[in-house]
């Protein structure tokens, strides 16, 4: 694990400048450049906005706005797009990187440490304009924002410790890569993110226990649309779970690393 | 001082009976793979600092496993691989280049791919801008180079640090013979100041100019290890041997060895070199019309016979070559018994030095279709000077020299 470490100290620089490389060729050539990191959540938050606000907006008490629907649906997102864009990127990770990885001779984990880098800084840009459009909209935002910072690193442990173990597994078993996106959008529509967790009948609402992205956007939707704290317990337990995952993942990346670079 | 050990190197690909199993074998259940397949095994070498090396094998050798394991891109299934220094590898030139970057980007990027820090990079920046010598190119995006542009800005990063041991691929061959003789001096100074070379190629004559070693890599194993001109006249009858053929080697007196393979329908009895005077010769003077005349023996019916011979220097490389298939002179349908003399007068406008002479009898112009008998070595003569004005290199092309002094 220090090995691990070392180098990816070693390599900080290599990290640093793919992020800002992704970054720049996202920007060439195209008129928005940048923009289109935001325009796509967003553009999800007025889709929605539109055909569920008049089913939806009345489920949702302890707000006034008029734009109290939007606001949820953007807490929501922003923890899903960082959860998903760090899942769905480490799953084809190591394929994609195939090439290189068979010619060159680098820290193999900075690859997936690029991807969290450059995922946390979309989701940074992202934060940064739903605030502009809390704003915009007149809505009260609290201190309690400050507890964001450490859910982000629960959002990043629980997806990366996921999307490594699946990424390493995907090189050998690229069943794997077709069946997650359907899984992920399963997750998607499971977790109350267009709509209010309220809505689901009594009966079956404890199933929801079961979904771990369900505290943390519980969370992200507590802090950002009602100024509250989060509910610690729920958010603790995904933390533990995440940081078992990583190490697992690591621990499992390790093992496979030489195999991967037969298989690719 | 040895820079690079070899021990005991083998590599396997192995598959399981059901990916799943594989899976838990990383978290340590006892699970055997179903089948392995080793790409190389029990390969051993040791190379000291400041040697230069070619590796020589056949395309399935294990010649790219060998060199993936060395640069530490695959990890071996036994044995190891330890490696005092840096290592740096011309084999995928550009790799990971980004279309959209301009070159100084990717310059940088790739810099740190290698593992250099911010500052290293910046340090070294103007040195390969300068090595690369594409002028404003260098600040626009690489998808609108030429592909020998890309190759100079790669060749140019790879190079800009010397390393303690450089793999080079025959890619180098790519790109403007402006840029090959740069990068081709440049390898030599990196090899003066003590860099070890590690080079792979087909062509005979980039190792025997650049290396004082060869390795030839042969169903996953070192078959044979020595000096280059060596290995590739193995190398050569290798290629050369068909079903019922032999490769033999025998050691000559000066201490070289000859080499011979073929099929053996036709051989060469005799050869020999004749001066001027019509006597047989070791040695001949610069400029002096020589003979050389080779008996030829055939002992099976075949449909042709055509004889070639090539007069190489000290090092290995060809001066000159040629076959009686290209001279037009093929004989037509020889039956066993039949025995010919060849006899084949040239001027030794060669320099100074110790030459030997290559035979090979084939059906055709080259020795891939039918090979009846390759020979290396099979002749060895000294060139010396006693009348002509002393010169350099290696060939004997007198000039005239016409000095005008110029009005001031």
């Amino acid at each position: 694990m220090s090995g691990m470490l070392r180098s990816l100290w070693n390599y900080r620089h290599f990290v640093l400048s793919s992020i800002r490389n992704e970054l720049i060729s996202r920007f060439a050539r195209s008129k928005l450049g940048g923009l289109w990191v935001i325009i796509n959540p967003l553009s999800q938050v007025l889709i929605y906005a539109l055909i569920l606000s008049n089913v939806l907006a009345a489920k949702l008490p302890g707000i006034e706005s008029q734009y109290a629907y939007a606001i949820y649906l953007m807490a929501g997102l922003l923890a899903w797009t960082l959860f998903s864009e760090i899942i769905s990127r480490c799953l084809n990770l190591f394929i994609a990187q195939g090439n290189l990885m068979k010619k060159m001779s680098f820290p193999r984990i900075t690859l997936p440490v690029i991807v969290i880098g450059s995922s946390l800084l979309n989701s940074i840009l992202l934060f940064i304009s739903i605030l502009g459009i809390f704003i915009l909209l007149g809505h009260q935002f609290s201190m309690a924002m400050i507890w964001l910072i450490p859910l982000t690193f629960v959002v990043v442990s629980l997806s990366m410790g996921v999307g490594l173990i699946l990424g390493v597994m995907n090189v050998f078993l690229r069943d794997i890569g077709q069946a997650i996106p359907i899984v992920l959008q399963m997750l998607f529509w499971f977790t109350p993110i267009v709509y209010p967790a309220t809505i689901i009948p009594e009966a079956y609402r404890h199933w929801l226990n079961l979904n771990p992205l369900y505290p943390l956007v519980d969370a992200y939707q507590q802090i950002l649309v009602y100024g509250n704290n989060p509910q610690w317990e729920g958010v603790l337990t995904i933390a533990v779970i995440g940081f078992l995952l990583t190490v697992v993942s690591l621990f499992m990346f390790r093992r496979a690393s030489a195999e991967m670079v037969d298989s690719l | 001082m040895s820079i690079l050990t070899v021990s005991d190197l083998g590599k396997a690909y192995r598959s399981y009976r059901s990916e799943w199993q594989r899976f838990a074998g990383w978290f340590g259940l006892p699970i055997k793979p179903s089948e392995e397949h080793w790409v190389l095994k029990h390969v051993n070498f040791d190379i000291n600092l400041g040697e230069a090396v070619g590796i020589v094998g056949q395309n399935g050798a294990g010649k790219s496993t060998l060199l993936k394991m060395i640069t530490g891109t695959l990890q071996p299934t036994e044995g190891s691989v330890k490696v005092n220094g840096r290592i740096a590898a011309i084999l995928e030139l550009g790799m990971g280049f980004n279309p959209e970057l301009t070159g100084r980007q990717n310059v940088f990027h790739a810099a740190g791919l290698m593992g250099f820090s911010a500052e290293q990079i910046l340090q070294a920046l103007p040195g390969i801008e300068a090595f690369a010598e594409i002028g404003e190119y260098f600040d626009e995006p690489v998808r609108t180079y030429s592909s020998g542009m890309q190759m100079r800005v790669a060749f140019a990063v790879a190079t800009a640090y010397r390393p303690e041991i450089l793999i080079v691929d025959e890619a180098l061959s790519v790109g403007d013979s402006y840029f090959q003789h740069k990068s081709f001096s440049r390898i030599r100074e990196f090899q003066e100041e003590g860099t070890t070379l590690l080079i792979v190629s087909h062509d005979r004559s980039a190792i025997q100019s650049l290396c004082d070693r060869a390795i030839l890599l042969g169903n996953g194993t070192v078959i044979k290890d020595g000096n280059p001109e060596e290995v590739f006249d193995f190398y050569n009858a290798i290629i050369a041997e068909k079903e019922s053929s032999t490769v033999e080697v025998k050691q000559l007196d000066n201490g070289k060895a000859q080499t011979s393979s073929g099929t053996g329908e036709a051989k060469v009895e005799e050869i020999a070199l004749y001066n001027s005077k019509g006597e047989v010769a070791e040695i001949a003077e610069v400029g002096e019309q020589v003979e050389l005349r080779i008996k030829v023996k055939v002992y099976e019916d075949i449909e042709s016979l055509v004889l070639g011979y090539g007069i190489k220097d000290r090092l290995g490389q060809v001066m000159y070559g040629i076959n009686t298939w290209h001279t037009e002179q093929v004989i037509n349908a020889p039956q066993a018994g039949d025995e010919y003399l060849f006899k084949i007068a040239f001027p030794a406008n060669f320099g100074v030095g110790s030459y030997s002479v290559q035979t090979a009898l084939v059906d055709q112009g080259t020795h891939l279709t039918a090979n009846y008998e390759w020979r290396d070595l099979a002749l060895l003569f000294n060139v010396i000077n006693i009348s002509k004005t002393i010169f350099a290199g290696c060939l004997w092309n007198e000039p005239k020299i016409l000095i005008e002094e110029l009005e001031k």
